[in-house]
């Protein structure tokens, strides 16, 4: 007997780009970029309790060029994954289900987060007398 | 759909609201202590109001971090074996790192 030719399930990359499947995958990839920095967040804890030595290699990683990127990194990530799991959360007790809303609230997300992001480096620079 | 599929998806839910106001707080905090000395960092979190809830955010992250790595891993890692060493790794790391977090944050309010 030949195989049945079964219909194959299309390939993600066949799929239009659409604003609620990139905010799904930002949602992960921000969770991930988290983790990472939370590692970081240890690290400075444990250098605050061992040493002077200890903090001042902390210290040195953060006012790095490398060390300036990861940080805003880690802020437009903690602004969106903050943002975006409110967002996850009202889904979750069954509010903000119809199209245009899901629509609505991901682009709130988006822009709200830049603007945090944004806000958060002009105090942070402001309070270090750079801007 | 197991028992502890859906206790892990609740207790997803209930870290993430949590972290809601320990986050705030962290934003704020990272303002407020932002270029502090190493003693002025140490005289922050020996206050125990403030080094209780740095324990309480580095702990609900790890928590909520490890579950939801867990659910990445479950979604990526099509190899039955590697996805079960994989979320054993990670969950071992969560734990490798609350301890280093609390001993650093007991040596701190207790060390003076």
């Amino acid at each position: 007997m030949t195989p049945v030719e079964r219909p194959l399930s299309p390939h993600l990359q066949i799929y239009k780009w659409q604003l609620t499947s990139v905010l799904s995958i930002t949602h992960r990839v921000t969770g991930l970029a988290l983790s990472f920095g939370t590692v970081f967040l240890v690290w400075f804890l444990a250098a605050a309790a061992w040493s002077d030595g200890a903090f001042a290699l902390a210290q040195g990683f953060w006012s790095s060029w490398l060390g300036e990127i990861c940080l805003l990194g880690w802020s437009v990530s903690l602004f969106y994954h903050l943002l975006n799991g409110i967002r996850h959360l009202a889904w979750d007790i069954g509010l903000g289900f119809e199209l245009k809303t899901v629509y609505r609230t991901g682009w709130a997300v988006v822009i709200g987060s830049l603007l945090l992001t944004l806000a958060a480096w002009i105090v942070g620079l402001h309070l270090r007398g750079q801007l | 759909m197991s028992a502890i599929n859906v206790h892990h998806w609740r207790n997803q839910r209930i870290s993430a609201v949590v972290l809601i106001p320990l986050a705030l707080w962290f934003v704020i905090s990272m303002f407020v202590h932002l270029g502090d000395s190493r003693a002025q960092i140490a005289a922050w979190l020996s206050r125990p109001v403030e080094g209780l809830l740095m324990a309480a955010l580095v702990l609900c992250v790890l928590y909520h971090m490890v579950l939801g790595v867990r659910v990445v891993i479950e979604d990526y890692v099509a190899d039955d074996g590697r996805r079960a060493r994989t979320i054993t790794a990670v969950t071992v790391a969560g734990f490798a790192l609350a301890i280093v977090a609390l001993a650093a944050l007991a040596a701190i309010g207790f060390g003076g």
